[in-house]
């Protein structure tokens, strides 16, 4: 922002110091991610920048914690309790937990938006409440709640107990993301699709489902991140079968802190960067197909 | 036009000759149906995993029927008693019964409950339980001879506190206040004082996280809306990208940042500004708390008064100071007010959620930095008073639930977007 010529001195610093505040904010919500990348590659079990790696001594650096959390444990290793790979059968649990539960989620959330953005919808407010509400409960009522009644169905330390629990949390995401996806949408085109002689279904899958799939990945893609983040449910009703990679982080921050939940964590982080740049650009696709142009 | 010409007086017709009025009641009942079968899944979906599981623990918060089942005759003989005079007999003979009768889990479980109402049940029952297949009548001296508190008429009295099927107690346990043996309220003793010190701090660290995050955010939004589209997007990520990382990662970031010899400490340190000895301490504490949350719920603030401002047109402004206003007092009696909903919304959102937090506190908070949530995990996994627990999430759902009802209110939840 370059400042008009006639500003005045006490103008010209009031904006200076405004930059540097905004500057701190956003280096306060990014600095402790970006300072795990380089911490990850340190080649001491500690957890702080020793002289050396700050005097880039290449001898600092070490992918020994990489090796550790994939798996491959050297000769020379002298940390060989690592080794016992929890950390890659937990990422393998948390993918399929967050796969399935994505999947229905969008299922059933699709349907809900779908129904609630009928304007003959009865009761379409109360309803509205009651489907976002598992994002507002706080999660450890939620996790409570689910850990008395789980244990009463039988669905207490099981897959499909964990998955249905997912589900609900992930549902909220894609019926807010599709219900703001079917605002702009013309219903003109439905009732032109069945003028042209379309089945109801064959127009929702022609005209209406390409509309709001950008709604649909974006909320299917929420879902997935707190399925695959998730931790306070997990401890409430997973048994040790179910050992998931937040929990494996979890257990690895309580008891046995080591650089290997660095790299966890700087692989966790690429990973989110990945999935803003693929949510940021369906957002511009989506802003596209429907013929909103940024401004 | 041709078909139906003739009747101007009479119901306007379709071309099927159904008068226009029912036909198109029908095809809005259809399409009212259409879209009840939609939601009816996930909502009776929702129901069953959600809201039943959740209603249920509601009621666990108040159920006090296990004993009850447990210990029948015992209460019988206590509503038969006077309060006055020694236990009698009869007493002890029903409890006799009543413990030989009941499966030992429950007679466990039971006892556990009656702990609750006067330490030292617990070990008077199952200590007595261990002996009750030898015992003879007289019960009154061999309940005596298995343990001599059955004299003390003190717990007598506390089956005072447990006769009804339906109890309060666990809610004024919940406060720091508990029944005495008339069933009155009575406040805890100083050393079992515990959840109101939480109750506030709770409060306290909502709502100092919630004006922290306003003071940050503002700023940070109002540069968001006011930067070209290409910058601000780029800026955007910043925001974004700490909503996006897990939220154990971002904790383990700040465990490098703030501990005593993390980044923070270090660089203070190097600067000159700390002298070594002389560290903060920002971590496992009320601080760290505080810092740690506010860096997970800003975006939750900045994003809705960056949503709220992006809707502002620039010129007015501009017209506000054409008709002479300073840029301060154009900024604060015009801009500001406009932004007010997203504030509004912004801090509801923080406010409810910094309210629930469990995990940060748990992993950064150390001991003078946990929170209500830490309190309900605590009864629900380690010490298995479901009962307290329940009271606690119900107390605070309800408050959440009116937050979340204002927030409805004023913004309308239709209104929230993601990202």
């Amino acid at each position: 922002m370059a400042l008009p010529i006639y500003t005045t001195f006490g103008q010209r610093v009031w904006h200076y110091c405004y930059m540097a505040f905004c500057i701190f904010v956003l280096f306060f919500l990014v600095a402790p991610l970006i300072a795990v990348i380089p911490l990850s590659f340190t080649s001491t079990p500690f957890l702080n920048f020793t002289p050396e790696m700050l005097s880039l001594d290449p001898d600092a650096f070490s992918i020994r914690w990489y090796k550790a959390l994939f798996g491959i444990c050297g000769v020379d290793d002298t940390i060989s309790t690592m080794c016992h790979n929890k950390w890659m059968t937990g990422a393998g649990r948390s993918l399929y937990y967050a796969l399935c539960s994505t999947i229905l989620a969008t299922f059933l959330g699709t349907l809900a938006a779908l129904g609630l953005s009928n304007q003959h919808m009865p009761a379409k407010r109360a309803i509205m409440a009651l489907m976002i509400s598992p994002l507002i409960v706080p999660l450890i009522i939620t996790a409570a709640g689910m850990a008395f009644f789980f244990a009463k169905v039988n669905l207490s330390n099981t897959d499909a107990g964990i998955i249905l629990a997912y589900t609900i949390l992930g549902m909220p995401f894609v019926v807010i993301t599709v219900t703001s996806t079917l605002v702009g949408f013309d219903r003109s085109l439905m009732r032109a699709g069945a003028n042209l002689g379309g089945t109801p279904t064959y127009n929702f899958f022609k005209i209406q489902m390409p509309l709001i799939a950008p709604g649909m990945i974006s909320g299917a893609l929420f879902a997935f991140i707190t399925a695959f983040d998730e931790i306070v449910i997990i401890l409430f009703i997973g048994g040790p079968q179910q050992h998931t990679l937040p929990r494996q982080m979890w257990s690895g921050i309580r008891q046995e802190i080591s650089p290997t939940i660095l790299s966890a964590a700087t692989i966790l982080v690429l990973f989110s960067v990945l999935l803003l740049t693929t949510l940021e650009l369906l957002r511009r696709r989506s802003e596209r197909i429907r013929g909103i142009t940024p401004h | 036009m041709s078909t139906a010409p003739a009747t101007i007086d009479g119901p306007l017709l379709t071309a099927d000759g159904v008068p226009l009025k029912a036909s198109l009641e029908k095809s809005l009942r259809r399409s009212k149906l259409r879209a009840l079968l939609l939601v009816v899944p996930p909502l009776l979906f929702l129901i069953f995993l959600f809201v039943i599981p959740i209603g249920n623990m509601l009621t666990r918060s108040v159920d006090d029927k296990l004993i009850n089942n447990v210990l029948p005759q015992t209460f019988e003989a206590f509503e038969a008693w006077d309060k006055q005079s020694e236990p009698s007999e009869a007493m002890f003979e029903a409890v006799y019964n009543d413990l030989k009768n009941a499966e030992k889990t429950d007679i466990g479980e039971a006892s556990v409950r009656m702990n609750y109402a006067l330490p030292g049940w617990r070990s008077l029952v199952k200590r007595t339980a261990r002996k009750i297949k030898k015992m003879k009548p007289p019960y009154k001296e061999a309940f005596i001879k298995a343990d001599e508190r059955w004299l003390d008429t003190s717990f007598w009295l506390s089956l005072g506190i447990m006769k009804d099927k339906r109890t309060l107690g666990y809610y004024w346990n919940a406060v720091d206040r508990t029944y005495d043996f008339d069933k009155n309220v009575v406040h805890q003793p100083d050393e079992r004082k515990v959840y109101n010190l939480l109750w506030w701090r709770t409060i306290l660290v909502s709502v100092i996280v919630t004006i922290a995050c306003l003071i940050l955010a503002y700023p940070v939004a109002y540069l968001l809306a006011t930067l070209p589209m290409r910058v601000s997007n780029l800026l955007m990520i910043c925001v974004l990208m700490p909503f996006w990382t897990s939220l154990l990662v971002r904790i383990v970031a700040w465990m490098i940042m703030l501990q005593q010899n993390g980044v923070v400490n270090d660089t203070l340190v190097a600067a000159g500004i700390l002298s070594d000895d002389n560290r903060l301490s920002m971590m496992y504490n009320f601080n760290g708390t505080i810092i740690v949350m506010t860096q997970i719920l800003l975006p939750f603030m900045i994003l809705p008064i960056y949503s709220v401002m992006k809707t502002i047109p620039p010129s007015l402004m501009r017209a506000a100071q054409n008709l002479g206003a300073t840029p301060t007092l154009a900024f604060i009696r015009v801009y500001m007010p406009q932004t007010i909903p997203g504030i509004g919304a912004g801090c509801i959102l923080v406010f409810i959620v910094a309210i629930g937090y469990y995990i940060t506190p748990e992993l950064v908070g150390g001991k003078d930095g946990r929170l209500i949530g830490n309190m309900v995990a605590y009864h629900m996994q380690r010490s298995l008073n479901w009962g307290l627990a329940a009271a606690m999430g119900t107390i605070l759902l309800f408050v959440i639930l009116v937050f979340y009802w204002v927030y409805d209110k004023i913004i309308g939840i239709d209104n929230m977007k993601m990202g």
